[in-house]
């Protein structure tokens, strides 16, 4: 029991940080956690003898995110034209709509995926994502619902869930294009070579 | 107007992430990859989205797990 506490205080900062990352409220991200720990408090029997404890909280957590959702998705007015994913998407693409500079090889997925830190890159890009798209991206992403689960809960269209999170990936893309793949590959923490163009 | 089965490629970018959230219609998927056998810039933004999608795997796991 004590130890169930003790790990609460501990994950708390961050069951925080992600509850915060997907609704993009702190009244609500506190809201969502203290809800989560109420319900790991009353099942202790649960966590007892748990080999991954911080699974089985973000796995309550989730679960109170999806609530906190239903519960405020009318004060959450989603539009598409809200974010300037136009003019994202006209500073990708020229008139024809051609790509206006080819995207670059990013090499070997596995790679690349299994490093941390790349992945602490990719959080960090989650985390600047706008609001907005931040949070119907991780609905879909991290939440894993279904997009027209998704759709009832924010009102929103098929078509207009499809462009937002078109342009989240777009967004993160880019972002990821800046803040790793822009790197030097093989020497990561050395300073960058002068640019050439 | 748009020809039926040709798209650029701000078009078929759309249709490639879209991949991951909805099950293209027909003529789309055809459209697509004859747009993909065309194209140099698509195959490679193609291979980026599937880096990514495979990423936000990892990324789940980093956020159950990882300190």
């Amino acid at each position: 029991m004590t130890d169930l506490s003790a790990l609460l205080e501990t994950l708390r900062p961050q069951l925080l940080r992600y509850a915060q990352l997907q609704l993009r409220n702190p009244a609500w991200a506190e809201d969502a956690v203290s809800e989560t720990m109420l319900a790991a408090l009353e099942k202790p029997e649960s966590f007892a003898g748990r080999a991954q404890p911080k699974t089985w909280l973000i796995g309550i957590l989730k679960h109170k995110l999806v609530d906190q959702v239903r519960k405020h998705s009318r004060e959450v007015q989603v539009t598409t034209d809200e974010d300037d994913g136009q003019a994202l998407e006209d500073g990708l693409f020229d008139e024809g709509g051609h790509f206006r500079e080819t995207p670059a090889e990013w090499g070997d997925p596995q790679a690349v995926v299994g490093q941390n830190q790349f992945i602490q890159v990719l959080d960090a890009c989650v985390e600047k994502l706008p609001n907005q798209l931040g949070r119907v991206f991780l609905m879909r992403e991290w939440l894993e619902l279904e997009t027209d689960e998704i759709c009832k809960e924010l009102s929103v269209t098929p078509t207009n869930l499809w462009v937002m999170l078109h342009r989240a990936r777009l967004r993160l893309r880019e972002c990821l294009q800046i803040n790793w793949f822009g790197q030097p590959a093989d020497a990561p923490s050395s300073p960058a070579p002068p640019k050439r163009r | 107007m748009k020809i039926f089965l040709r798209r650029t490629c701000r078009e078929a970018a759309y249709l490639i992430t879209s991949r991951r959230d909805r099950t293209l219609p027909l003529a789309d998927r055809i459209a697509l990859r004859l747009h993909l056998m065309a194209c140099k810039a698509c195959p490679t933004f193609e291979r980026q989205v599937r880096l990514m999608d495979s990423a936000m795997g990892s990324w789940r796991a980093y956020a159950e797990r990882g300190d």
